[in-house]
């Protein structure tokens, strides 16, 4: 349309210039800050790649991506496992589906902090949630958090808040399948488990892949419940990337190498995304 | 090939055949699905529950509806942790953001959609990528620009960079939807002599209203939960959001049990009753945020 370079400009200009310097410009200042040392808030100096060679050398950091990894492997695994088995059960059933879809939906819509401080009650030694059931059992109270325990109890409340989000996908996915496919299966012979393996799951392949890969991102960016539940401990044996950049960059004030952490947050990120693409590449199956 | 299929049923076939067959299978579907929803219900019911005692009965009897219910945790949470003030800062800040990234966002998507310029494509490649960019990878230098501005500790601290944070996803669902509309809508406007701006405001945004409402409700959990950025941008009691007293109330009343079950029901009320109302809207946003994180 003529005079459409104006309106462009006109419109697109106050988006971008936001995002410009608030999104765009931080992101880079990020990296460049990650070659500084800055102590205090202003005072700054050029360190090269020294933040970088404390981070390989950092056992806390060490730690800290390790348990950021293993987090990530439990909760692809339950979080999508969880959600797959949920969807396809809710969309064989007839009668409630409506009441699960809500019931599995709504702790999405609750912040990470009341849920961190929720599950704070339910672990407490005295007077907890499962500490209650235990006694009213006959049983003797469990000390929930432990250096061995804590990173599984950081697990839990993850993958409960999240399954309901990659359950309304997966289910959203499944329902979105033609009934033509299915009536061929039909005439073929397929029915049942069969129809689950040969059918439903190909079928849904491209939206499992896209669950796994926001599974992954996801879990990186962790840092509420681990906060609020545990911040990090005992000692550092729940520490995530998230919780040790936050610790780093604004409690010791050590703003270029939470920067430094933060970069490595990104390429994580990114490399996983990467590597999960590749490992599920299949063909697109469109309808 | 439909016989042999049919033989070669494993043993996890058979057993899924059963299950999803029989009667006693189907029995065994519904277990597994109100047990699941037990554990999504059952915690939140208790902490409502217990809200609703005195701390010395939430610890005598956890289980028990409250014996004499009683409102005083919530009116400890006005009084000694001021969650009113909370309140009120956390609902102008996330609906500022919400505000914001509407206006700004649907007016770009407007023309991401439907006009045609040479940055175009750079632009759309340029707000996918920045899906990927988690908020530790730009809050150090957010921090700093925040102090240098002197904002700290003001709404606008963390109004602007979640507003930024928040663009690129609207622009992209909304967009996306504006993109469906069909042409003859546009070239019908241009006969009625709108102009670009008035052709937004009297077709696209009514039609894109849809869009708007699920980019709304979900900047607005994503700004409302936000732990991270408030921490760092707005701790300050007298503008600090919801999150960040409950961040507060768990390491400084960590003993008081009626205090805390109060204070969770108090954050989590008004965005469940939000979602009990529109419920589409919310799962409509979870589909087409996937494309976030």
């Amino acid at each position: 349309m003529k005079g459409d370079r104006l309106y462009a400009v006109l419109f697109l200009a106050p988006a971008f210039l936001i995002a410009g310097m608030f999104l765009y410009y931080p992101f880079f200042e990020n990296l460049l800050q990650s070659f500084y040392k800055t102590d205090g808030f202003f005072n700054s100096t050029f360190i090269g790649f020294d933040n970088y060679i404390r981070l390989f050398s950092d056992e806390t950091a060490r730690v800290a991506t390790l348990n950021s990894l293993e987090l990530i492997v439990y909760v692809t695994i339950f979080q999508v496992g969880f959600a797959l088995v949920l969807a396809i059960m809710v969309d064989a059933i007839r009668r409630g589906a409506g009441f699960f879809r809500t019931a599995f939906f709504f702790p999405i819509v609750i912040s990470g902090a009341a849920i961190g401080l929720m599950f704070t009650l339910i672990y407490n030694y005295r007077n907890g949630l499962l500490n209650e059931i235990l006694v009213s059992l006959g049983l003797e109270r469990v000390l929930w958090l432990t250096e061995q325990s804590s990173l599984y109890m950081v697990a839990i409340p993850t993958v409960w808040n999240y399954v309901g989000f990659y359950f309304v996908i997966l289910l959203t996915a499944i329902q979105k399948i033609p009934n033509d496919f299915y009536e061929a299966a039909k005439l073929e012979g397929i029915t049942g488990p069969q129809k689950m393996f040969k059918l439903t799951i190909p079928l849904i392949l491209s939206d499992l892949k896209t669950c796994i890969v926001l599974a992954i991102t996801g879990t990186l960016k962790i840092f509420e419940l681990v906060y609020i539940i545990t911040r990090g401990g005992p000692g550092d044996s729940s520490e995530v990337l998230g919780t040790y950049m936050y610790q780093k960059a604004f409690e010791d004030t050590a703003m270029g190498y939470g920067a430094t952490i933060a970069v490595l947050i990104v390429v994580l990120g990114l490399l996983l995304a990467f590597i999960t693409n590749k490992l599920l590449k299949r063909d697109e199956v469109t309808y | 090939m439909k016989d042999e299929g049919k033989l070669r049923l494993t043993f996890w076939e058979n057993l899924q055949q059963s299950i999803f067959s029989s009667k006693l299978g189907m029995i065994l579907v519904y277990v597994v699905l109100i047990s699941w929803s037990m554990t999504t219900i059952f915690p939140l019911a208790w902490v409502f529950l217990n809200s609703f005692k005195q701390s010395d009965e939430i610890i005598s009897n956890t289980f028990s509806l409250p014996s004499d219910p009683t409102l005083d945790n919530y009116i400890n949470a006005f009084e000694t942790v001021n969650i009113g003030k909370s309140y009120i800062n956390s609902f102008i800040i996330s609906g500022s953001v919400v505000i914001l990234v509407l206006a700004l966002g649907g007016l770009a998507a407007f023309a991401m959609a439907r006009m045609n310029f040479k940055l175009r494509g750079v632009l759309q490649t340029l707000l996918v990528a920045s899906l990927l960019i988690p908020s530790f990878a730009t809050i150090v230098p957010v921090y700093r620009m925040m102090i240098g501005m002197e904002l700290v500790n003001t709404h606008a601290a963390l109004i602007i960079p979640q507003t930024a944070g928040n663009l690129p996803f609207a622009i992209l669902v909304i967009s996306g939807y504006m993109a469906t509309i069909p042409k003859e809508l546009e070239e019908a406007a241009v006969m009625d002599g709108c102009n670009r701006l008035k052709m937004f405001t009297k077709v696209f945004l009514p039609i894109s209203l849809p869009s708007f409402a699920t980019v709304g409700t979900f900047v607005f959990l994503w700004s409302y939960n936000d732990l991270f950025s408030s921490l760092v941008l707005v701790s300050q009691e007298k503008v600090a959001p919801i999150v960040v007293l409950l961040s507060n109330v768990s390491s400084q009343y960590g003993t008081d049990y009626g205090l805390m079950t109060a204070a969770i029901a108090m954050t989590i009320i008004p965005v469940l009753i939000f979602y009990l109302f529109a419920q589409k809207t919310f799962e409509k946003g979870a589909t087409s945020g996937a494309v976030k994180g």
